[in-house]
């Protein structure tokens, strides 16, 4: 399990092989790659604030409970903090299960607790000044969802 | 609550981080504060901070949501707080 927060740039495609290098009795790897969206084309900058000793905890206590729930053979978190250009990754997952649904799940699931409940606070920068991001009830909803279906659902 | 128990020779104070907004808003990233044995939860720090007036009153009053987190992790308006405890403030998380 490799877990990073980083303030420098990482190659998305370099971190995928080196992982899918590892997992050769997994048979299903699925990544997500999160990029800085300049959705009018206004932003000059992504600024990422981050909880140093609380986000590394929370990051491996998802990660390990992703591990358990999905059966995952290994995963891999890659989020970064500092000041990101549109266009530049911010963020990736990756994961190794035995079968392509556990995998696919195993990745949902690290998002919706890395969108919510890991210590990161986004503000966009643009000409005309800077906001934080609000936080999307959406988000709170997806969390919620994998806590009903934890309970009876047996994998 | 904490069935801890500390000698009246240390130091009764929480370490306090507030991050994001709310650091912007308040004009603090930490503080050092001297713990009233009186406040023995989150919910009576916050009380007591938003007490300061101004700024404080405006940013804990509850009108933004705001999370806490007591040693590094997430608490309640009832979770218990004790000296050497390090307590954040911050807006609801944004990551990902």
């Amino acid at each position: 399990m490799r877990l990073s927060v980083q303030e420098a740039s990482f190659d998305a495609g370099a971190e995928l092989n080196a992982f899918s290098a590892g997992v050769a009795g997994a048979g299903a790897v699925v990544s997500f790659t999160g990029i800085v969206r300049d959705s009018g084309g206004t932003l000059s900058a992504m600024e990422i604030e981050h909880y140093p000793g609380m986000t590394e905890a929370a990051l491996q206590k998802f990660a390990d409970q992703a591990t358990e729930k999905f059966g995952l053979e290994k995963a891999l978190v890659i989020h970064r903090h500092g000041r990101l250009q549109p266009g530049e990754a911010i963020m990736m997952v990756a994961t190794a299960a035995g079968h392509r649904k556990d995998a696919f799940a195993g990745a949902d699931y690290l998002m919706d607790y890395l969108k919510s409940r890991a210590p990161f606070w986004k503000k966009e920068v643009s000409k005309g000044g800077a906001n934080w991001v609000a936080a999307k009830d959406q988000d709170e909803a997806a969390l919620a969802a994998w806590s009903l279906e934890s309970a009876p659902q047996e994998r | 609550m904490s069935s801890e128990t500390r000698p009246e020779t240390h130091s009764a104070t929480l370490h306090l981080l507030y991050f994001a907004r709310l650091r912007e808003d308040l004009g603090c990233a930490e503080e050092t504060f001297v713990l009233n044995p009186s406040l023995q939860t989150v919910q009576a720090l916050r009380e007591a901070l938003i007490a300061r007036g101004a700024a404080w009153a405006k940013a804990l009053d509850g009108a933004r949501a705001v999370r806490v987190a007591v040693n590094q992790t997430m608490a309640r308006a009832d979770t218990p707080i004790k000296a050497g405890d390090e307590v954040a403030f911050f807006p609801p998380m944004t990551g990902g």
